[in-house]
């Protein structure tokens, strides 16, 4: 008995009865288009964080308040309030390995123009906001330093925002409420697209952060500071020169716990791969549940199967079959089952993978299929084929052909 | 003085049923010659059936010996059973045995699916196995859309693939009316004086084993006649 020999009568075998063979696979091809699914989810969540960061800049730090420990989770005692705005321009004039910074003070908030409203991020920022975050302007201009000092009610439109508030109309020079509060529109951000977050980029008004601090939030302090050094090269002097200003500033005493942190953008970046990492293992774990669920539908169905051809399998060995045919035989029906499923399965979370665009809610979401999944898919359900066929395949393999002929 | 086919020397079985051990061969010794064609009759529980599993190398006997073409098989592992029951005996059963929604070439060709043979020469020898019981133009209808006696020819032309030299018929018209079963034995007839295949068969129908040449009468485990 040859593979090939063994495949053919196996499927011969299992196209007498295609209906049920179809449903005994079902369970393995939603299990591995579950799988295929949801790595490429995964897998497009990992590119879509890795391209935001690529697209941000390799030189860019960013200081926030709270200590190493606590990872920017509020410590105690007020270490959230810690920055001030002078210390950003301290910063930018002590710190020579520094060329600009940038103050960062978020809150969200309804923002009203006629009769439309949107409640979006309000993101309070200095001028350099768009040289710093490579973000360019579309149409207008951003605010400059004069209007961040005056603390002026201007602001400046993500391209969603400019979109459910103005449609088509030109939005420079018109006036929005928000928090009831007029603002003069001065310009519309270029759209930066999705790409794999939790969010839309494009859904925020830039504000100076000064004007957020004294009128949307009334506080003295800014959440963050966004810096670019002058070379990529000098980012770690400068994350050192910060450190040692911040130090001296906020009066820490040597050995004591920072209350601010300073990171660099591949410390970010990596942490975000990290998780997104972590996210994506965790979806295939999930749905690799399900594929084992298949398994265990695959040896029920081909222990019914035994069951119900005992006859049969008397007949073989009466005519000369011997324990190790009938054993790959069965066995074979089950490994071509789930391979047929597998296969099925890849084709199915492909499909899906595409057509998420379609579903509203993740229209957003990113998905690439990526090569590795699909063998180890392909070799995931042959074994489960091979494992969950091998005890059916068994218990065949060990009747009596007395006995077996003699079934009803 | 024709060769010994089949040479069984005081075969004994016995198997447990739960507490209980049951004898069916008590010791059970005769010989069939080459060519031969022999009739086993006896009631039910004789042991009529478990003497026809031990000759067709489906089981062994608890103790006794049994030759088959010159070799010793009560000692045979169940593999090498297997391969006697592939290359030495044809099966027919009373119940036809065969596959189910399966063609009749595709049920012929069973056997040659457990030997080495290609797969262009199987299908050759299947349609010549069914053309000697005169069914080559079924070859590929599926055994529900045959008749009893056809679906039994197609059993014999399973029988006969690879040229046995034994072959085995338990009950085999007993699901066949009276004219089909004469169709039947005369086809079995035919195989024995004109291919010179040995037949053994099991029957409880006096007017069947008057086919065979010779009956052997089968009681409690024990040969008690033969004619």
């Amino acid at each position: 008995m040859n593979i090939l020999r063994t495949s053919r009568i196996a499927l011969r075998a299992l196209a007498r009865n295609k209906m049920r063979s179809f449903l005994t696979a079902l369970g393995i091809i939603i299990g591995v288009g579950a799988v295929i699914a949801m790595v490429s989810l995964g897998e497009g969540a990992k590119k879509g964080v890795e391209e935001r960061f690529n697209a941000m800049g390799t030189n860019l730090l960013f200081v926030s308040p709270g200590s190493r420990n606590s990872h920017g989770v509020h410590s105690g005692g007020g270490g959230w309030q810690s920055l001030k705005p002078e210390d950003a321009a301290a910063i930018e004039t002590q710190c020579d390995a520094v060329k600009f910074t940038s103050s960062s003070t978020n809150t969200r908030a309804q923002v009203v123009y006629g009769n439309k409203n949107w409640n979006t991020s309000v993101q309070g920022t200095g001028a350099r906001y768009p040289e710093i975050r490579n973000w360019e302007i579309e149409t207008g201009t951003f605010f400059d330093e004069a209007q961040v000092k005056a603390g002026a009610k201007v602001c400046v439109l993500g391209s969603e925002v400019k979109k459910s508030l103005f449609e088509d109309e030109d939005a420079i020079g018109k006036v929005l409420r928000v928090k009831q509060i007029p603002f003069r529109v001065l310009g519309v951000l270029k759209s930066k697209g999705e790409s794999g977050g939790w969010f839309n980029r494009d859904d925020m008004i830039a504000v100076p952060y000064t004007t957020v601090m004294k009128r949307l939030q009334g506080v003295e302090y800014i959440s963050s500071i966004d810096i670019q050094a002058i070379s990529m090269a000098q980012t770690v002097e400068a994350k050192r020169q910060i450190e040692e200003l911040l130090r001296i500033r906020h009066k820490i005493a040597p050995g004591a716990e920072d209350d601010f942190q300073v990171r660099n953008m591949s410390e970010i970046a990596e942490g975000a791969a990290q998780s997104t990492q972590i996210l994506g293992i965790l979806l295939g774990s999930i749905a690799s549940i399900s594929l084992l669920v298949g398994g265990i539908g695959i040896m029920n169905i081909m222990l019914v199967s035994v069951t119900e051809r005992i006859r049969e399998i008397g007949i073989r060995m009466a005519v000369g079959a011997r324990e190790k045919d009938i054993l790959l035989q069965f066995l074979t029906e089950a490994v071509v089952l789930s391979v047929l499923g597998g296969a099925l399965g890849v084709a199915f979370g492909i499909g899906s993978s595409k057509l998420m665009k379609f579903i509203p809610i993740f229209a957003q979401w990113k998905t690439i299929v990526s090569p590795g999944a699909i063998v180890l898919a392909f070799v995931f359900s042959a074994s489960v084929g091979i494992f969950f066929g091998f005890y059916p395949a068994r218990k065949a393999s060990k009747l009596d052909p007395i006995e077996a002929l003699r079934y009803e | 003085m024709a060769k010994k086919i089949i040479e069984l020397q005081n075969l004994v079985k016995t198997y447990k049923v739960g507490d209980t051990e049951v004898q069916a061969l008590r010791g059970v010794s005769y010989s069939v010659e080459e060519g031969d064609f022999v009739a086993i009759m006896g009631p039910s529980g004789s042991g009529k059936s478990t003497l026809m599993n031990i000759i067709g190398c489906l089981d062994k006997p608890t103790s006794g010996k049994y030759t088959l073409e010159g070799e010793d098989v009560s000692t045979f592992d169940k593999n090498k059973l297997a391969r006697i029951r592939n290359q030495k005996i044809g099966f027919v059963f009373q119940t036809f045995n065969l596959l189910s929604r399966t063609s009749a070439i595709e049920n012929v060709e069973l056997p040659l699916l457990y030997s080495n043979v290609h797969t262009k020469q199987m299908h050759e020898r299947a349609l010549a196995a069914l053309e000697s019981v005169g069914l080559k133009n079924r070859a590929h209808h599926k055994t529900n859309q045959l008749s009893g006696g056809e679906q039994q020819r197609i059993a014999i032309a399973r029988a006969l693939l690879n040229n046995p030299s034994l072959i085995l018929a338990d009950e085999p018209t007993g699901n066949l009316d009276t004219k089909t079963s004469s169709e039947i034995m005369d086809i079995f007839t035919k195989l024995n004086v004109e291919k010179g295949i040995t037949m053994v068969m099991v029957t409880h129908e006096p007017d069947i084993a008057a086919y065979a040449r010779k009956r052997i009468y089968v009681r409690d485990g024990r040969i008690i006649r033969e004619d």
